[in-house]
């Protein structure tokens, strides 16, 4: 078995339009995502919106430039995750198609281990 | 043909067809990929010294399976580190020997392996590349020329992709029954890239990459084989056999591009054409038809017509109505319209075109203004006709296609 992190990417704006309605709708899909896929899950976490998100890079001056705002300015942005164990990336895959994202997608990464 | 060179033409046989067998069989006790391969090419080089002193065995590809596994069983016994440190391919069934194996499990393995070199979580460059490495035996050369990529640039695209079918765990499996028309579909247009990219190589002084047509038309044949009731692979098989049965006629002698109009009929190849036909007939038994039956249909009708203007090109437009269909692509819309010109005359075919003007996709692409250049010259509107065959000329790198355009070009100069 290995693990893997379903990251969520969507479009902040289309939960911003579908208000309280649309988010308890989201909340209801997830919570019955997490029912029927309760053997697999290891853990998750929805996160607060991008505007709460700080960017530490290190600068040219061997000092940290601090900055308001998610790593990577895009359309969707990461917006919760699912850590799950799956005996193959086809599995992995299998559990992803099942997670809500109703305004965007996730991506699925292998959790990598030392030995 | 002395003994000797008897013995490296049926090594060489064995390479082109038994290549896939017995590295899928190998991989099965290797769990990695270059192992295998490196215990395949070392069973391939013994072939050429034994098959000379003790001749060359009945069944070439059980022979070279044992020699390739006993190799790999032998390294990973000597050197147990060796398998600890290597990210093990997933493998349902895992397979530590014994060497020997019986034929049955092995045309299983051959799947899995084409499975896997075209797993969707795959870029599709790296399917295509991984495809010609693994199951056709090409080497990181052969496949860099074939897409006209640096040697380092495809070793590197091959790297990568092995590397992440080890650490995101893409199982060396044949999918379940659920997942298996999509999964097949995927390792259909991996073949059927590689069939066109061969079939009008998009540069170079070739028109046709023989090799890369013949390589489909080997994969090809090992679906069918393999899926024998899926009526995409018949498709498919069918489109390759139908298409490439006028590939001799398609350059003149003297390297000039021949239209379908002007190419000589008697030399098509009938028996691939016949061949052909039977499996359009089985493929299209499926409802709906699946979009390579529908394209075999239609380059069957090509075979089967005496000549050019006995086409029938109702029935050639009809399909491409279905085809439009189910494949919604920009570039069949473009080969009905050149149909429907073909059924009702180049008024009606340029009307047909250009409702295509707009399509973005289509933007670049030579096709386009070649087939309307060609209506436009047929209308007799020959200024205009210049300037799309001028247009057509920019897009393109094929050499021989250059050449055809420029005599073109030269007819309707003043």
């Amino acid at each position: 078995m290995a693990e893997y992190l379903i990251l969520l990417y969507e479009d902040e704006a289309g939960y911003a339009r579908a208000g309280q309605q649309g988010l308890d709708q989201a909340m209801k899909e997830h919570n019955a995502f997490g029912e029927n896929n309760a053997a697999a899950l290891r853990g998750g976490n929805a996160l607060e919106p991008t505007g709460a998100a700080t960017s530490i890079r290190k600068d040219a001056s061997g000092g940290f430039a601090v900055t308001d705002g998610p790593f990577a300015e895009t359309k969707e942005a990461l917006g919760g995750y699912y850590l799950i164990e799956a005996a193959s990336l086809d599995e992995a895959i299998a559990v992803a198609k099942q997670v809500p994202a109703p305004f965007g997608g996730v991506e699925v990464r292998p959790i990598r281990t030392f030995d | 043909m002395t003994a000797d060179s008897s013995v490296v033409a049926a090594v060489a046989d064995a390479h082109r067809r038994e290549w896939a067998f017995v590295l899928a069989a190998t991989v099965r006790v290797t769990r990695d990929l270059d192992l295998a391969e490196e215990c395949v090419q070392d069973a391939y080089a013994r072939a050429l010294a034994t098959w000379r002193s003790r001749g060359v065995p009945s069944n070439p590809g059980a022979w070279l399976t044992t020699v390739a596994r006993r190799r790999a069983v032998d390294l990973l016994r000597r050197d147990a580190t060796l398998r600890r440190s290597l990210p093990l391919l997933l493998d349902d069934q895992v397979d530590q020997g014994p060497a020997e194996l019986s034929s049955h499990e092995v045309e299983d393995d051959r799947l899995r392996l084409i499975f896997t070199c075209c797993h969707p979580a795959l870029a599709p460059e790296a399917q295509v590349a991984l495809t010609l490495r693994l199951l056709c035996g090409l080497t990181t050369a052969e496949v860099a020329r074939a897409f006209l990529v640096s040697e380092p640039t495809m070793a590197a695209r091959i790297t990568r992709a092995k590397k992440k079918i080890a650490a995101a765990r893409i199982p060396y499996r044949v999918p379940p029954a659920a997942e298996l028309p999509e999964r097949i579909h995927a390792v259909l247009t991996v073949v059927h890239l590689l069939f066109t990219t061969g079939h009008t190589a998009p540069a170079g002084a070739d028109l046709v990459r023989r090799d890369l047509v013949e390589r489909s038309l080997d994969l090809a044949r090992i679906l069918r084989l393999l899926l024998p009731d899926d009526a995409d692979v018949a498709g498919l098989l069918a489109l390759i056999l139908l298409t490439d049965a006028r590939s001799a006629t398609r350059v003149a002698a003297e390297g000039r591009l021949l239209l379908l109009e002007e190419q000589d009929r008697s030399q098509w190849d009938r028996s691939a054409i016949s061949e052909g036909v039977a499996l359009v007939r089985e493929a299209l038994r499926r409802r709906p038809p699946g979009r390579f039956a529908l394209m075999a249909a239609i380059a069957a009708v090509h075979a089967e017509a005496p000549t050019w203007q006995d086409t029938d090109w109702r029935e050639v437009v009809a399909l491409y109505d279905v085809l439009v269909q189910i494949w919604p692509s920009p570039v069949v819309a473009l080969n009905r319209a050149v149909a429907v010109g073909l059924a009702s005359g180049p008024a009606a075919g340029l009307a047909a075109l250009d409702a295509l003007a707009a399509e973005p996709q289509l933007a670049g692409y030579g096709y386009l203004a070649s087939a309307r250049a060609d209506f436009l010259r047929r209308l007799g509107r020959t200024r205009e006709a210049r300037q799309a065959y001028e247009e057509a000329l920019l897009l393109t790198e094929n050499a021989v296609e250059r050449d055809f355009l420029t005599a073109r070009l030269k007819d309707l100069t003043p």
